[in-house]
């Protein structure tokens, strides 16, 4: 391992050219702008491709086409120019191509700003495109970590032959920490593609496509999609758990609100209040099991997000009513403290402590 | 005289880059023909084994299958940026985007003049028949003045609806393409010309010099409402006074 002090933008190129991303294509927008420059720095290095494409539309495209061509490929944004790949996600999806999207994310909707916000969760989550699919979601929380999921984007993409998005967010990608690098990836010792585009040399044409105009043909296919999805499902749930054995309050928060949701836990403990956190890794699929558990015994499910409610819904499906489920939400690029979230954990505890000796809440 | 098997010789053939799928085109269109011409040209040059098509949506959107060649399916109007992230990763694959007017000239147009200004090692093929034919017969960029689609009833009204976009001319002011031209179908003599100039945009791909754009005036007779022949005649008497043919760039 080799130790560095990069931005999230840098450390999440350079994990992907490690993890033998040989193609990039993306489209300049802020807050992910170092990222497509390191690639235009570094990919010539490495002997891949690196187009700077007429729009987002066009490089999720390009995206399309290597991935067809059975290399490794990345394409990253923020925000607005997100939800111009989701047409390319979705047909990439149908045609079971493998590619890692990273979504540096930022105030919305519309044009909105440059600050760090989670307001793209259900776009990520819930299909942002059209029709019926699934795409894997890694919410990373720290620099080192969102080069670590950019390597396991990649895994998981070809393993499973699907899209997979790295959400970050204006934070993660432009503050500065210390990353673990991993080596190199030898690119020829990835597991082959027989299905991908190389030409009809010795073997029937290969034919990459989303189409399929008869229902039943569409309904197979998708039927194996969801086989697949459901493999993802059951065996690809990630996430993190702080001090929630004994926890009277669990915070659920992810991202950049889960770096700061684990100092909430610190300083609510050393106020007395026995907080604890379930930070998700992959925001699809959600860790809905592990949440559950915890609420059987944990009274006060908080989940805090930088916006208006949208990973609390997932809680809630997974709580199903056996917890409190109350929302914290900062929204538009503003970004709480730890005390602000402090306070919301403590009245919660309040509460429930006085529910607890028998005194009707106000 | 008695003729014996031996002494006959086959003088049209079926391409064998032409796969087993049946087309799905109208009686008389000339897509069928096109198709015919890029499988024969694709045999002559050797490339079956490493060729890739890039299908649009559209009347051609089952292009991916026709041939018998590795085959892709593109989104509509994405056909160049797609041919663009194939043929960047495998430089030594010649990738062929077939598109129609309303992918290339509407929805594509940006994908289309930025895959041609960087001259990407890619060949086009533009089949504009002036009219969007799998979703019935509306207009396209390409309807001429005049010319009666299903959403413009009483005939394109250029004060609305603008003008025919000429592709060729409008590419042919860039400076990276290598090869630009517009062809058409509408009579054997043609029929051969169109089928050179094939040759040459597949030849300068194959050679490595750059971007090639083959336009290609087709017809539509189910579209434009006119048997096969009239649908013929229209294009050698009215579509190429609104598109001339010519070789617009020829830098091989």
């Amino acid at each position: 391992m080799e130790r560095q002090l990069m931005t999230g933008n840098e450390a999440m190129a350079e994990a992907a050219l490690r993890a033998g991303c040989r193609a990039y294509f993306g489209y300049p927008i802020t807050p992910q702008n170092e990222l497509l420059e390191y690639m235009a720095r570094r990919m010539p290095q490495v002997g891949g491709a690196f187009v700077q494409a007429e729009s987002e539309v066009a490089a999720i495209n390009m995206c399309y086409g290597a991935a067809a061509a059975g290399v490794r490929v990345m394409t990253s944004s923020s925000s607005p120019g997100v939800s111009l790949k989701m047409e390319g996600i979705s047909y990439m999806a149908g045609a079971d191509l493998p590619v890692v999207v990273v979504n540096v994310a930022r105030g919305g909707p519309g044009l909105g700003n440059i600050a760090p916000a989670q307001g793209d969760y259900f776009q990520a989550t819930k299909g942002g495109g059209h029709g019926d699919y699934r795409m894997i979601v890694l919410a990373p929380s720290t620099v080192n970590e969102a080069a670590a999921l950019t390597q396991l984007a990649f895994d998981l993409a070809d393993k499973y032959r699907v899209p997979a998005m790295v959400l970050a967010d204006g934070m993660l990608g432009q503050m500065m920490e210390p990353v673990e690098l991993p080596p190199f990836v030898d690119v020829g010792s990835l597991p082959p593609k027989p299905w991908a585009l190389s030409g009809a040399q010795g073997r029937e044409p290969n034919y990459v496509a989303s189409f399929a105009l008869d229902p039943y043909d569409l309904r197979e296919l998708n039927r194996r999609r969801l086989a697949r999805y459901q493999q993802i499902e059951a065996h690809e749930v990630r996430w993190e758990e702080v001090q929630t054995e004994d926890a009277e309050v669990l915070l659920v928060a992810y991202g950049t609100m889960g770096r700061i949701a684990k100092t909430v836990v610190r300083l609510a403990r050393a106020e007395g209040t026995r907080a604890g956190l379930l930070r998700p890794i992959t925001l699809w699929p959600f860790p809905y099991g592990p949440i559950r558990r915890l609420a059987q015994r944990i009274p006060v499910v908080l989940t805090v997000e930088l916006s208006m409610g949208q990973m609390v819904e997932d809680v809630r499906l997974a709580v199903e009513g056996r917890a409190q489920t109350p929302f914290y939400g900062e929204m538009g690029g503003v970004v709480p403290t730890p005390r602000d979230i402090l306070q919301e954990v403590k009245a919660h505890a309040l509460q429930r402590g006085k529910h607890e000796a028998g005194v009707r809440p106000a | 005289m008695r003729s014996s098997v031996e002494n006959m010789k086959p003088v049209f053939v079926r391409p064998k880059s032409l796969s087993d799928k049946k087309f799905t085109y109208c009686p008389g269109c000339h897509h069928g023909l096109i198709t015919r011409i890029l499988a024969q040209v694709i045999d002559e040059l050797g490339i079956q084994e490493r060729t890739v098509m890039v299908a649009p949506v559209g009347c051609a959107v089952f292009a991916y299958e026709w041939f018998r060649c590795d085959g892709v399916q593109a989104a509509h109007g994405r056909a160049a940026a797609v041919a663009t992230g194939i043929k960047r990763v495998r430089p030594d694959l010649v990738v062929i985007s077939y598109q129609g007017d309303g992918d290339l000239a509407a929805i594509g147009l940006a994908e289309t003049i930025h895959a041609a200004n960087r001259g990407e090692k890619i060949s086009v093929i533009f089949v504009n028949n002036q009219i969007y034919g799998m979703t019935g017969g509306q207009m396209a960029p390409t309807t001429l003045v005049g010319q009666h689609a299903t959403s413009c009833p009483e005939g394109r009204n250029p004060q609305e609806a603008g003008y025919p976009i000429r592709m060729a001319e409008l590419l042919a002011t860039l400076e990276a393409p290598v090869y630009v031209a517009r062809l058409a179908l509408f009579d054997p003599k043609h029929v051969l010309e169109t089928t050179k100039a094939v040759r040459k945009a597949l030849t300068y791909q194959v050679q490595g010099k750059g971007y090639s754009f083959v336009e290609i005036l087709a017809n539509c007779p189910t579209g434009w409402r006119m048997s096969p022949v009239q649908a013929n005649k229209h294009i050698a008497a009215v579509v190429t006074k609104a598109f001339p043919l010519g070789e617009f760039v020829d830098k091989g």
